[in-house]
């Protein structure tokens, strides 16, 4: 059995906040749930995606796992620690990037804010070169190195971030949208280097973001939450069976039809002249389907659409609202 | 520790970087220490023996004053305005998940903006007073030394008061208000707008207590050698007292703050 690293037993964050009621000038208190009651545990070395709509509690997830937010209800242990107890002596074993904001120092140069960050890590100075120059090399900072911070642009200084969360060997990397704003290369470049560092150093990876596409290549397992609370957790492809959700034939016929009747399991979603499209359970099989229609149909071409992770997701997420409201 | 000097030296270097801001505050500095020296001798005249200094030393009090104003912060332009920044942005929670202790941490960052400040605003503005002013200022370099402690000791009073000052924004998020009360507080009682030692009775008693007199007052009056022998050691240990109070609450208010507040932002 794998030992959790991270585990997390109903823990609760509660914000209290005052907000203006109607057209009078009191204020009234009132509470959100940002996280209500989340359980999960995450073994050494894994890699999964937290993801989940705006103000789903992500945020607030990562900051409590850091420390820097105090539970308000429930258990949370990251490498057996209490972290919001003992923050300081986690934080030699953690490495964090908060897509929104920057760990670096504005006004100097890339090189000089990992020096001080080695300096506040303590880094030996051997593992520290080697580091640097892992970091270097597959991020492509070389350039950038002389630039103060404050000359980057987003994506430079993005991968300015990660690069410093990594040069002390953290045992786990938080990472808080660490794609937002980057470019197509730059993001196939983070995604690689996050991808090494997972296999090579066996850092354990909790990633946060909106671009499922992370999620797809780098995570097997994907945990969604919703208002607070985890609504799945498991596998990427099990995603399409608890979202219910579709792949879609589309077939060329030689010629224009009625739309194609009689095929089991499959229903014709739209038709545009010679060209039909057909959906079908996403865990089925094409391949009855494909040759239903080729037996009576005069098939000229045809293509089959994998659903959108994004589509499978809204879907679940909508499924949830349903589901949520019918409850009284 | 040797973190702690990095990161002193990293903000030395940092403020090295603004120079156009370097080169226009020494000229207000400058400037100002006209305008303060001419009206302390206008007032010097009419009062010779005004706060028990005669008119060099009046004019050295000027002086020593514009060459501290920006190293001391008296006018603000320290740190407290970014960490306030930082906490109100949320940014502060980078600098809570790194395993180094905040205070510090904020105190080395400001020693070294002061360390800049005090040679790179400091020099020019004494050099020019005392080229065109006749001032008291002491030939002895242990005098010199002195003084420079007694500033060190100042400046870690004026961290101490901003640190705390600083720190009520997890509680207040609009922080407009205590920032003016407490830059007037620093101006009038550090003596930046008149020495202290001019108001009579009571009041100046109670003005010369309070620790804002430790940011410039006391160095300035170790420099004149006003209060030298006995005085000197009592400067010190009236500095390095308030110095150790304010730092403690800092960090019993700092402890309070982040185990008990929430860190703002997404
Ligand atoms: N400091 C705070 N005070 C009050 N409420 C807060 C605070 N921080 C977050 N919240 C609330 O908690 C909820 C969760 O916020 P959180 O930042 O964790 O969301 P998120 O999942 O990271 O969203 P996003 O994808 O937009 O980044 C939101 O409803 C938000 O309004
Ligand atoms: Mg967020």
């Amino acid at each position: 059995m794998t030992e959790a690293f991270i585990e997390l037993d109903g823990v609760e964050k509660v914000f209290e906040v005052r907000r203006r009621s109607g057209r009078r000038l009191r204020r009234e208190r009132c509470t959100v749930r940002a996280v209500d009651g989340i359980s999960f545990a995450v073994p050494r070395g894994e890699m999964v995606g937290y993801i989940g709509p705006n103000g789903a509690g992500k945020s607030t997830t990562i900051k409590m796992l850091t420390g820097i937010l105090t539970p308000s209800g429930g258990r949370l242990r990251v490498a057996g620690i209490d972290p919001s107890r003992e923050r300081t002596r986690l934080a030699r074993r953690i490495g964090v990037v908060f897509g929104q904001r920057t760990t670096l120092w504005w006004d100097l140069p890339l090189r000089d804010s990992y020096a001080l960050v080695r300096r506040i890590y303590g880094i030996p100075e051997a593992r520290y070169r080697a580091n640097l120059e892992r970091c270097v090399e597959l991020l492509d900072l070389g350039a950038l190195l002389g630039v103060p911070v404050r000359q980057l642009s987003l994506g430079q200084r993005m991968r300015g971030d990660i690069a410093a969360a990594l040069l002390h060997d953290p045992e786990v990397l938080y990472l808080d949208e660490p794609t937002i704003g980057l470019d197509v290369v730059s993001k196939a470049r983070v995604r690689r280097f996050l991808r090494e560092v997972n296999s090579e150093q066996g850092t354990t990876v909790v990633l946060t973001t909106h671009d499922l596409t992370d999620i797809e290549q780098l995570c097997r397992r994907v945990m969604v939450i919703d208002h607070g609370r985890l609504v799945y957790d498991g596998g990427l492809d099990g995603l399409h069976a608890v979202g219910e959700s579709e792949r879609t034939l589309v077939v060329d016929l030689e010629r224009e039809l009625p739309p194609i009747a009689g095929v089991p399991g499959a229903r014709t979603v739209r038709v545009d002249g010679p060209r039909q499209w057909l959906a079908f359970p996403a865990a089925a099989s094409a391949a009855p389907i494909v040759s239903a229609v080729a037996d009576r149909y005069p098939l000229v071409d045809l293509s089959l659409r994998e659903p959108a992770i994004e589509d499978v997701i809204a879907r679940m997420l909508e499924s949830g609202e349903g589901r949520r409201s019918a409850v009284p | 520790m040797r973190l702690y000097g990095a990161v002193a030296a990293s903000s030395f270097r940092r403020y090295a970087t603004y120079r156009v801001a370097t080169a226009a505050g020494v000229f207000t500095n400058t400037v100002f220490g006209f305008i303060l020296a001419y009206t302390f001798i206008a007032l010097w005249s009419i009062r010779p023996h005004l706060g028990g200094y005669d008119q060099a030393q009046a004019l050295t009090f000027v002086w020593t004053s514009q060459a501290m104003l920006a190293a001391a912060a008296l006018l603000g332009g320290g740190f407290q305005q970014e960490l306030q920044e930082r906490i109100r942005t949320g940014d502060i929670a980078i600098d809570l998940y790194r395993p180094a202790d905040l205070q510090l941490w904020w105190l080395a960052s400001d020693l070294g903006r002061a360390a800049f400040q005090l040679l790179g605003r400091g020099l020019v503005p004494l050099a020019v007073g005392a080229l065109c002013f006749d001032l008291a200022l002491p030939s002895s370099p242990l005098v010199w030394l002195a003084f420079l402690a007694s500033v060190l000791l100042g400046l870690l009073v004026g961290f101490a008061v901003r640190y705390l000052v600083a720190l009520t924004s997890f509680w207040l998020l609009d922080g407009a208000g205590v920032d003016m009360v407490s830059g007037l507080l620093c101006l009038f009682f550090s003596g930046s707008l008149l020495p202290l030692t001019v108001f009579p009775g009571a009041f100046g008693d109670v003005a010369r207590m309070l620790p804002w007199s430790a940011m410039l007052q006391v160095p300035v009056d170790v420099l004149l050698g006003v209060n030298s022998g006995a005085g000197l050691a009592g400067s010190f240990a009236f500095q390095g007292c308030w110095a150790l109070v304010l730092l403690a609450a800092g960090r019993l208010l700092q402890g309070l703050a982040t185990r008990k507040v929430v860190v703002q932002g997404g």
